[in-house]
């Protein structure tokens, strides 16, 4: 016999075997297939086998691993048709076990308000509390007791949502910082979320109301290393382990500025497009609290130092769920938001 | 801010490569946000040799030559330059190459000759105007060698994010004043090619008038302009600009107009100092005049645009007309063009704040003006007129009239401040070294003088605005040492004196009760339009269908809703917890001049259901819709959530609203069937909405614990007939009141109308549950207690026991 012919028989055996398996509907009749292909007296795999040494001999391994890898597999058939034939007849009312089960909606979070609760969780570890605020402002707490100078190109990184004369839409959180200094007296530590605005237009990496969460800490000797320090163990706790850099910035509210950024998230540093190979990603500013809005909410800046931190959590999220439009956050697909719940 | 990377290299010598000189800024100053390398488009570019030159047969200005392009065979290449010379190198396009302007070479024939290949002109490469020949490079190098590997024209640009505060680093000069800085290296102005060195030495007088040649300079409005200088040069030749020039305003995306303008656009990125020439024909009477704007001026800008100038703006005017908006934009009338001969050259400092109310007035903002409203370095005018002028002569010619006139009425006083480094200290957390901080302060410019023990005055740089109290002083040591070598150790601190808003836990118990709901939270805008409550209008809303926030939260959730419906999306369960906002008192009535109020804000919740209560599965075909009593669970469930210690009822209410939420008897909120724009495949819609700040609460109490009972219970169905009048709740209150403490549970569980049931009567089913807590029941005892209370039912309301 030839190698082909033989290769013929094997693949004519695989295919009627199959078929036989698959139209066993009961345990005995299972077992019948079984006999009639690899039984040991008149199985057809068996004499198959014997006529392997026909085969040239330069060609008997080849047919060997032939015949034992149709051997295997209807082995595999088999074992995978007792499983169902099994699990069909374990119960009394016959129940196909394979259907699908009885799901409820599951309720979620949306993804912003994960990373500021995990935000939370860090910060209280560290003593931290929350604070709240209004979303409409006077300009006295958005702007003029946060140290900005009166009609300065500051001003032009906070584009405004007026509500009348010297009343808008906080264009940031941080007014929750004048007004917990101005109810409570250091030691302060608290986190301000909440919702601020701006007039962007909405696109991809827009909008025109966003999530904030700052944070403030304010004591006696409060200084730039407990800035450094503090965010820096939130970085690690909050992205794993990871690399962080610390640069000056620039904000009215706070002298030193500095922003800090973690090793991108997507290259681990090694430089990619989303950080246009810089292998940094800027994740938050912060500074040393300016003396004049510790003066300004009333405590005393000779005594009292402080830092200050904010970071944009709908950033974050999109960073981690990969979402390429800031737009899904808000649009309330339920597709979307059905993903998150899963 | 566009710099380049090349223009750097020659106010600094330094060896950093451009990544490394991004790190440094970053680490150091502003933020590096890009890297364009310049000149990647000429790639293909080979200096080439022309061996042999002759003359086209067919043509009177062209040339057949045989060049050395390095690649083994001499090419024959048609050229039309008339300057092609043998045995000179030229930069050369091989076939494939495709030039900066788009322009693919192919191997092609040009009047009957052969052409492979293309010998290029400086206007072709793209680096610069001349198009009258072939650019001959006086360079040594072998043919073949990539064009820009032999140039010095590669260059890279860095695209940096410079902060309000350091208007300094808007140019070269600051950039590398900062590089030189952290390399030690020493930073000073390129030099400058004079054919004929002029000395002109500016004459700076503590004045508001002078004379430069014969042009009286005046600064009327001495608020608006804190110094003026002025140069007037004759005799220029107007044209193209020299390579160098067109190259380096080309590094930073800057086109070339004309060299005198080039000029001027050159001191701005190099130096970070806005000048402006005048065609000084136009200049009506010699005379320039810095003033405040008359009346309605008009003046058409360099734009082309006419503008009518806003009050308090202030211009250049000439002895009738204003020549140009101060600081922001000149004029069209004395621009400069090919035919001017003779310009005034302006140098001076404008009032940030009147600049930047000016040009938001105008709804600009220009090169010149971002600088102006961020301040320009006072200081440094007189020799930066000097540098100009010198450059302006250098690349057009002609001779300076006098020298230029510099009025500074009222010059800046440096302001010293005291820097206590023990304060310094305490604030960075680290001890600082005196000796190290004096080192550092004088590699940024500061000059600084001992006071006492620890105590330095410090004089900032005249261009460094933004150091004003010993905190920025703070920030300069900090970063001039590193930022990344101070400590990131946790140290020791105080928790927080200041409790957590009451809201969060209120917020938090919400939003856990809606999610286990199977509710998905959302964050949307809170844009609506005007009506339907929405009471609070945005000034400058960003759409005028969206000019108003909202006052109620289902609002939002119902557009989010029928954006889901939209998009074939019938299962929609939504809730969101967020602001509703309402018209604050009538601000006629406040006190003081602020004449608008804040708006009242309430934090709310609100939630939305509608669709399939459960997702499909085979064991139940038709899956029931949210109904109103699945509305009214989580209106309970949300309510007690929110409101853990009070007692939370469901009154029915009228209309679309099925139920008013009363919390302690104050109504609080509603749940309601919405009507929604839905297309008829959409199930019913229903909603809640709660205030979370109707009432005052303090923290929540845990209920205690009750014993679980160990005696057994007997339990008693009633089958009810009653009158449609009667409700379920005055049959339960009833019950209750007869049943007496004995009564463990109360449960309808059925309600049925219809067949066997008299018209206007319905049966209620009811499951009653009684226990004593120590000892088992008699039978007399329930029967006594049922017996009682199917008499009192109906006795008082009507109600009958079902006997069948």
């Amino acid at each position: 016999m030839t190698l082909s012919e033989f290769q013929q028989l094997v693949t004519t055996l695989a295919a009627d075997g199959e078929k036989l398996i698959d139209a066993a509907t009961t345990a005995s009749s299972l077992e019948d297939a079984r006999t009639s292909l690899l039984g040991r007296k008149s199985g057809r795999l068996p004499e198959l086998f014997k006529q392997l040494p026909s085969l040239a001999p330069e060609e008997l391994r080849e047919g060997g691993s032939l015949i034992n890898a149709v051997k295997a597999k209807l082995e595999a058939r088999l074992e995978d048709r007792r499983r169902q034939l099994d699990a069909a007849s374990s119960s009394k009312r016959n129940v196909d076990l394979t259907m699908p089960a009885r799901r409820q909606w599951q309720g979620s979070k949306h993804p912003v308000t994960l990373v500021i609760e995990e935000i939370e969780e860090i910060f209280r570890e560290l003593g931290f509390t929350i604070a709240l605020g209004p979303e409409a402002e006077t300009e006295w707490y958005n702007f003029t007791s946060l140290n900005f100078p009166p009609d300065h190109p500051a001003l032009d990184l906070h584009d405004t949502l007026y509500l009348g004369e010297n009343v808008m839409l906080r264009t940031h959180t941080s007014p929750v910082q004048i007004r917990t200094m101005q109810k409570f007296k250091p030691p302060i530590r608290i986190l301000s979320p909440g919702n601020a605005y701006r007039r962007d237009f909405f696109d991809a990496s827009h909008a025109p109301m966003f999530a904030q969460i700052e944070g403030l800490a304010i004591d006696d000797g409060v200084s730039f290393v407990d800035l450094k320090a503090t965010l820096t163990h939130f970085a690690n706790q909050f992205f794993g382990k990871t690399k962080t850099r610390f640069r000056p910035s620039y904000f009215p509210f706070t002298e030193p500025s500095a922003e800090m950024d973690v090793e991108c998230q997507l290259c681990h540093g090694s430089g990619c497009p989303g950080c246009k190979g810089t292998g940094w990603m800027e994740i938050l500013g912060s500074g040393m609290v300016h003396p004049s809005v510790i003066n300004a909410a009333g405590l005393d800046a000779d005594r009292y130092t402080g830092w200050a931190f904010g970071m944009g959590p709908a950033r974050i999220a999109m960073l981690r769920y990969d979402i390429p439009d800031i737009r899904i956050l808000y649009d309330s697909d339920v597709r979307f938001l059905y993903q998150i719940s899963r | 801010m566009n710099a380049s990377y090349e223009w750097l290299r020659a106010f600094v010598p330094f060896s950093l490569s451009p990544t490394e000189l991004r790190d440094l800024l970053t680490s150091r100053c502003a933020t590096v946000d890009d890297l364009v390398p310049l000149q990647a488009d000429l790639g293909a570019i080979v200096i080439a040799r022309v061996v042999e030159a002759t003359r086209h047969p067919n043509s009177d200005h062209l040339w057949i030559t045989k060049v050395d392009a390095g690649t083994g065979t001499l090419l024959d290449v048609v050229c039309g330059a008339a300057n092609v010379t043998v045995n000179t190198l030229y930069p050369f396009a091989p076939v494939g190459a495709v030039l900066p302007g788009g322009m693919k070479i192919e191997k092609r024939k040009i009047r009957g000759e052969n052409s492979e290949g293309m010998l290029c002109s400086a206007k072709e490469l793209g680096l610069g105007e001349d198009k009258e020949g072939i650019m001959a490079l006086t360079l040594i190098a072998e043919p073949g060698t990539r064009f820009l590997d032999a140039m010095p024209i590669g260059d890279t640009r860095l695209v940096i994010d410079v902060l309000p505060n350091r208007p300094d680093l808007l140019s070269h000069e600051g950039l590398a004043r900062e590089i030189a800085a952290a390399t030690g290296g020493t930073m000073s102005r390129p030099e400058i090619a004079e054919e004929k060195p002029f000395v002109i030495r500016t004459h700076t007088v503590k004045a508001t008038s002078g004379k430069v040649g014969d042009i009286t300079v005046k600064i009327e409005d001495t608020d608006g302009c804190m110094r003026y200088a002025g140069a007037v040069l004759t005799g220029l030749k107007v044209g193209p600009s020299p390579d160098w020039l067109v190259r380096r305003l080309q590094a930073v995306g800057l086109r070339s107009i004309n060299n005198v303008v080039d000029v001027t656009n050159y001191m701005l990125v190099g130096f970070g100092q806005p000048m402006h020439a005048f065609d000084l024909e136009r200049i009506a009477r010699g005379t320039v005049v810095v003033r405040k704007t008359r009346g309605e001026e008009l003046i058409k800008t360099l734009d082309g645009v006419d503008r009518t100038l806003p009050p308090g703006a202030v211009v250049i005017g000439d002895a009738e007309r204003a020549q140009a908006i101060a600081g922001i934009i000149g004029g069209s009338g004395s621009e400069v063009s090919d035919g001017t001969t003779e310009i005034f050259l302006e140098v001076a400092a404008f009032n940030p704040a009147s600049i930047r109310a000016t040009r938001r007035k105008l709804g600009i903002s220009t090169d010149a003006s971002y600088r102006f409203e961020r301040g320009v370095d006072v200081e440094a005018i007189p020799a930066l007129v000097d540098y100009a002028a010198r450059l302006i002569l250098s690349v057009a010619g002609g001779i300076p009239q006098g020298n230029p006139v510099d009025l500074y009425p009222l010059p800046k006083r440096p302001q010293p401040i005291s820097l206590k480094l023990p304060r310094v200290a305490r604030l960075l957390g680290e001890p600082v070294d005196a000796i190290e901080v004096e080192k550092n302060l004088r590699t940024v410019g500061f000059r600084i003088a001992p006071e006492a023990k620890d105590v330095f005055k410090i004089s900032p740089p005249s261009w460094r605005h933004d150091v004003r109290g010993d905190v920025d002083l703070a920030e300069e040591i900090a970063r001039l040492r590193g930022y990344d070598t101070f400590s990131s150790e946790l140290r020791p601190f105080r928790p927080s004196a200041v409790p957590d808003a009451p809201l969060v836990a209120v917020m938090e118990r919400v939003q856990d009760a809606l999610v286990a709901a199977g509710l998905n939270e959302i964050r949307p805008m809170p844009f609506v339009a005007e009506g339907r409550g929405a009471t609070v209008r945005v000034t400058n809303p960003l759409a005028e269908d969206e000019a108003f926030l909202r006052g109620d939260l289902l609002r939002t959730l119902i557009s989010r809703a029928e954006y889901n419906l939209a998009r074939m999306q019938g299962n929609v369960r939504l809730f969101e917890i967020g602001t509703a906002f309402f018209a604050g008192e009538d601000p006629a009535a406040l006190p003081g001049p602020r004449k608008t109020a804040l708006p009242r804000e309430e934090m709310h919740v609100a939630a939305l259901v509608m669709g399939q209560r459960s997702p499909t599965h085979f064991t139940k075909a038709i899956q029931p819709s949210y109904d109103e009593w699945d509305i009214k669970f989580l209106a309970e469930n949300a309510a007690v959530a929110a409101f853990p210690s009070a007692a939370v009822k469901l009154v029915p209410g009228a209309g679309e609203t099925l139920w008013d939420i009363a919390v302690d008897g104050i109504v609080v909120g509603s749940a309601r069937r919405l009507t929604l724009d839905a297309p008829v495949w959409a199930k019913p819609a229903f909603g809640l909405e709660l205030n979370l700040e109707a009432i005052e609460q303090g923290p929540a109490r845990s209920h205690a614990y009750k014993a679980i009972p160990a005696t057994p219970r007997v339990q008693v169905d009633l089958a009810l007939l009653a009158p449609s009048s009667v409700t379920a709740a005055q049959i339960d209150v009833l019950i209750r009141r007869e049943a007496g403490d004995l009564l463990e549970s109360l449960t309808l569980f059925d309600e049925f109308s219809g067949q066997g049931i008299p018209d206007g009567s319905r049966s209620l089913a009811w499951a009653l549950t009684f226990r004593h807590p120590e000892r088992t029941l008699k039978d007399q005892e329930v029967q006594g207690r049922t017996a009682k209370i199917v008499n009192a039912l109906e006795g008082e309301l009507g109600v009958r026991q079902r006997t069948s």
